[in-house]
């Protein structure tokens, strides 16, 4: 089970910019690691991160091997209207997660 | 002979050139191949990025880091996108992150993995199609990737 956490403020002012981060269980296995019988542990990772306000994408995200395992994203958008955000999360092996948020705009 | 010109104040000269930052195409061939991607002709500027990371870290799995671009954030001036490079993991390549003027702010931050001391490269791309960057170097004691034989 995958669990994603998505930390929000309460509630925002119109037109003001306000950080979102974001938290989501993986190990991000690099594919550059080799296990006990001197095989390479396959590769793991979340390729790309997306986010949505209201149906119109506001941020996307490639990630690497590099990104450490449980990836943390923070960023920040421009409160224009209350409704939903919309978080997508894919990688290897079909990792598919996603999430929404209400974003209350006042 | 010009009398100013000692065999010490030449050796002085020549440390002084030495320490003077590295341009790009001096990093190692696999960082400079990535940002010459991403850059195409365009020429990278210094300066408007602020790269946010400690220069000690301890542990090289997690390490906390920040990017913030000075930019007003409109739809006429903004950043498209921030790409973050690293020296010496395996893939040259960090993120890639694609924003908007709906971001309002150009600033992101992640935790990244470091297998050894290092140089972290941040490039923004801004609207009108110029490059700007900032670079820092640092120093990792516990590498990334030492676990291996541990799994």
């Amino acid at each position: 089970m995958t669990n994603a956490l998505i930390r929000l403020p309460r509630s925002v002012k119109r037109g003001e910019a306000f950080e979102i981060k974001t938290l989501i269980q993986h190990p991000m296995e690099t594919g550059f690691r080799a296990g006990t019988n001197g095989t390479t542990i396959p590769r793991d990772i979340i390729e790309e991160f997306l986010c949505t306000y209201n149906g119109v994408e506001i941020f996307r995200m490639k990630l690497s091997s590099a990104i450490a395992a449980n990836p943390y994203i923070s960023f920040h958008t421009v409160a224009t209207e209350s409704g939903t955000l919309f978080f997508r999360w894919t990688g290897d092996n079909g990792f598919k997660v996603e999430e929404t948020a209400r974003i209350a705009v006042a | 002979m010009d009398p100013s010109l000692t065999r010490r104040r030449f050796l002085a000269g020549a440390a002084i050139v030495t320490l003077l930052p590295l341009p790009v195409e001096a990093a190692p061939d696999d960082l400079a191949k990535a940002i010459k991607e991403v850059l195409g002709s365009a020429k990278l500027n210094t300066g408007k990025v602020t790269l946010d990371i400690a220069p000690l870290v301890e542990n090289g799995n997690t390490v906390p880091m920040k990017v913030s671009v000075e930019s007003p954030m409109t739809a006429k001036d903004h950043v498209k996108a921030i790409h973050v490079f690293n020296e010496k993991n395996p893939q040259p390549y960090v993120l890639n992150a694609v924003l908007g003027p709906r971001a309002g702010r150009a600033s992101i931050a992640t935790h990244i993995k470091l297998r050894e001391s290092q140089k972290i490269v941040a490039i923004a791309e801004l609207s009108d199609g110029s490059f700007w960057s900032a670079g820092t170097e640092v120093i990792v004691t516990i590498a990334a990737c030492v676990e291996d034989l541990m799994q």
